[in-house]
């Protein structure tokens, strides 16, 4: 186990490092002066490059690259351009918004996608199995910005239930933050319902016509036993992997989603940067996103070696 | 038949395929007495493994459907309870043992739980005392250091000793009637001998009855007091072992027999040619008029084509599907 731990945080700092020279080289190739974004079309040379010196954008590659992985080391991350405080503070506050509506968002789609896999596998080719796949195909189909909207449309134009966007702070307005996470949680949660919902239903599949599934019934167990104790364990084990692949992915943020509700998180953090050549801030958010994708990814090799006992960590 | 544990009458078990109507199991009849064993032998495909699923409605539906017949179980029609009353007798009255040990144990479930889970289902045992019972009888069939063994995983035990969990699984709730389908096929000769002589053991001590599919004659002989021998989908000999071996009527039996391989031979010293069957099973879509061993059969002649021969008495307690019972100058010597 210890050994394992190693080797995994090993491949992490090697990642990491991959990752961040590849996110420096393309920036650096960017064109757009940051210094002329910040100063405007009429500023003169002087102050341009004044301010150039001051961001130290007059150094070479290796310089850049040195200045931001020395900042990172000491834990101290750059400044950002446009906000004037440490990335890392800035990474923080708009992780407590998109963090709890990622797991939420997991949350909804793991709690759809369950049951009515469930239900359409033991109900394969009748009625309520195809009524199922349609309304997955027609998730696949959706834009999530879409289905947010109307939303939107429904649950805060028409009946009022929540307001149409924002978020009020967590210290500000606990109840009222959760509820404006809802909505854009729940958008996020059932498109990715649909493609959970079909995997569970070809996994279990699969599993209900295995040998140890007939075992099961030749004992006498209960269908309901048969189907949620024998079956739906190894069943799990492929949805697993996606279920991680999808809650690395809204870790990183939702984009659009968090454009559509008007919520402060990561991905709205990321998209403004890029405009505005906040470069420190493109940076560090990339590489926490690779060191995100990767945690989940670890996390669901501890989850599969607990699911399945022939998976040994090694 | 007083004693009659179990009777299939006239069963009869199709599969619904895209590729049309498949009788896997037709108008097959045949009992078994309380603590008798009967074997079920035939080649793949012929309908053994359907009709003994069958017998705990286990054939998988849709495609399979049980198109007609009787499996009276004691006093009851198996085929007309309700599916809880049909779960109660599973595992329970009569359980099972399949061929495979590698993938009829589940995967992710420690053996323990596995073996004990029959006894909390049926006997209202808690986990704790069903645990201990499922440890006595792991310890019965012989699974060695059970103790620590309880929490293993199917994957750290060898094929042998899954059979092994496989038979304490089956037998924890002391049924009446134990269905083993080729339990042995799956495992290696000096395995197969070793889990044999268990359940003959286990047989003896607890007066259960045993119902045994196999494709080899060799475990019948060891195993059974009567065999009943299908072929494509019908019972076409039924005779007390000794019968079967010394004295087989039909010419598929025939053909079996001599096509067991066998040290040392009759003839003196000398091994005997190994003789196959010539010709393949018809496919179960098709339908036949006459006999369907008639186009393999050595003794052919033209009554066998027109008209399907019924199941004749040959002599007490045993029973051929062949015409030659009443033509046997048609018998050829030389075949």
């Amino acid at each position: 186990m210890l050994r394992y731990l190693t080797q995994k945080l090993i491949t992490l700092a090697l990642l990491l490092f991959l990752v961040s020279i590849t996110v420096f080289s393309v920036l650096f190739v960017l064109p757009g002066d940051p210094a002329q974004i910040i100063l405007g079309v009429n500023a003169t040379p002087e102050s341009l490059a004044t301010l150039r010196a001051d961001l130290g954008l007059d150094k070479s590659f290796m310089g850049q690259y040195g200045d931001w992985v020395a900042h990172l080391l000491t834990g101290q991350s750059q400044p950002s351009i446009h906000y004037k405080m440490p990335v890392s503070e800035l990474i923080l506050s708009r992780l407590t918004v998109t963090g709890p509506m990622a797991l939420l968002a997991m949350l909804f789609a793991v709690a759809i996608s369950l049951p009515f896999g469930i239900y359409a596998a033991r109900n394969q080719n009748r009625p309520g199995d195809v009524t199922v796949m349609f309304f997955t195909q027609l998730g696949l189909a959706t834009p999530e910005f879409w289905f947010g909207i109307l939303l939107i449309l429904l649950f805060s134009v028409q009946l009022g239930w929540f307001s149409a966007g924002g978020f009020p702070g967590w210290r500000v307005d606990f109840w009222g933050s959760l509820r404006a996470l809802l909505l854009p949680a729940f958008a996020l949660g059932v498109i990715r319902a649909s493609i959970l919902t079909r995997l569970t239903r070809s996994s279990m599949l699969e599993v209900l016509g295995e040998d140890y599934v007939r075992t099961a019934r030749a004992k006498g167990l209960t269908e309901r036993t048969v189907v949620y104790v024998h079956a739906l364990r190894n069943a799990l084990i492929p949805v697993l992997t996606i279920m991680g692949l999808q809650l690395g992915q809204l870790l990183a943020g939702a984009i659009i989603i968090e454009n559509v509700y008007f919520l402060p998180g990561l991905g709205r953090l990321v998209f403004s940067a890029i405009g505005q050549r906040d470069l420190p801030v493109v940076r560090d958010i990339v590489l926490f996103m690779a060191a995100a994708v990767m945690l989940v990814n670890f996390v669901v090799d501890l989850a599969y070696a607990f699911v399945d006992p022939r998976i040994k960590l090694k | 038949m007083s004693a009659s544990l179990l009777a299939i009458e006239d069963l009869s078990v199709s599969f619904h395929t895209p590729e049309g109507v498949a009788r896997a199991v037709d108008g097959v009849s045949f009992g078994l007495d309380r603590g008798d064993s009967v074997g079920i032998v035939g080649e793949s495909g012929c309908g053994k493994s359907v009709t003994s699923l069958s017998i705990l409605r286990l054939i998988p539906s849709p495609p399979g459907v049980i198109e007609s017949g009787r499996i009276r179980f004691e006093d009851r029609n198996l085929l007309e309870l309700d599916p809880e009353d049909m779960r109660k007798i599973r595992g329970r009255d009569i359980s099972m043992i399949f061929q495979e040990p590698m993938t009829s144990l589940n995967p992710v479930l420690p053996i323990g739980r596995q073996v004990a889970e029959p006894l909390m289902i049926h006997k209202g045992l808690t986990t704790a005392q069903a645990l201990a019972e499922a440890a006595q009888w792991l310890d019965r069939v012989k699974i060695p250091a059970v103790r620590k063994r309880l929490g293993d995983y199917p994957h750290q035990l060898s094929g042998g000793m899954r059979q092994r969990v496989m038979i304490a699984m089956a037998m924890v709730c002391g049924p009446t009637l134990l269905i083993a389908d080729e339990p042995t096929t799956a495992l290696d000769v000096t395995i197969q001998a070793q889990i044999l002589s268990l359940m003959v053991g286990l047989k003896e001590e607890s007066g259960m009855a045993l119902l045994l599919i196999t494709h080899n004659l060799g475990v019948v002989a060891q195993m059974a007091s009567r065999v009943v021998v299908m072929y494509a989908g019908q019972v076409v000999e039924e005779a007390a072992v000794a019968d079967l071996f010394e004295r087989p009527f039909h010419p598929y039996t025939h053909g079996l027999l001599r096509s067991m391989p066998r040290l040392g031979g009759r003839g003196g010293g000398r091994t005997e040619r190994l003789r196959e069957i010539p010709g393949i099973v018809p496919a179960i879509t098709e339908t036949l008029p006459g006999c369907r061993f008639a186009e393999r059969c050595p003794h052919v002649f033209d009554l066998c084509r027109q008209n399907p021969p019924g199941l004749f008495a040959i002599r007490e307690g045993q029973r051929a599907r062949c015409f030659l019972k009443d033509y046997p100058e048609r018998r050829r010597n030389d075949a």
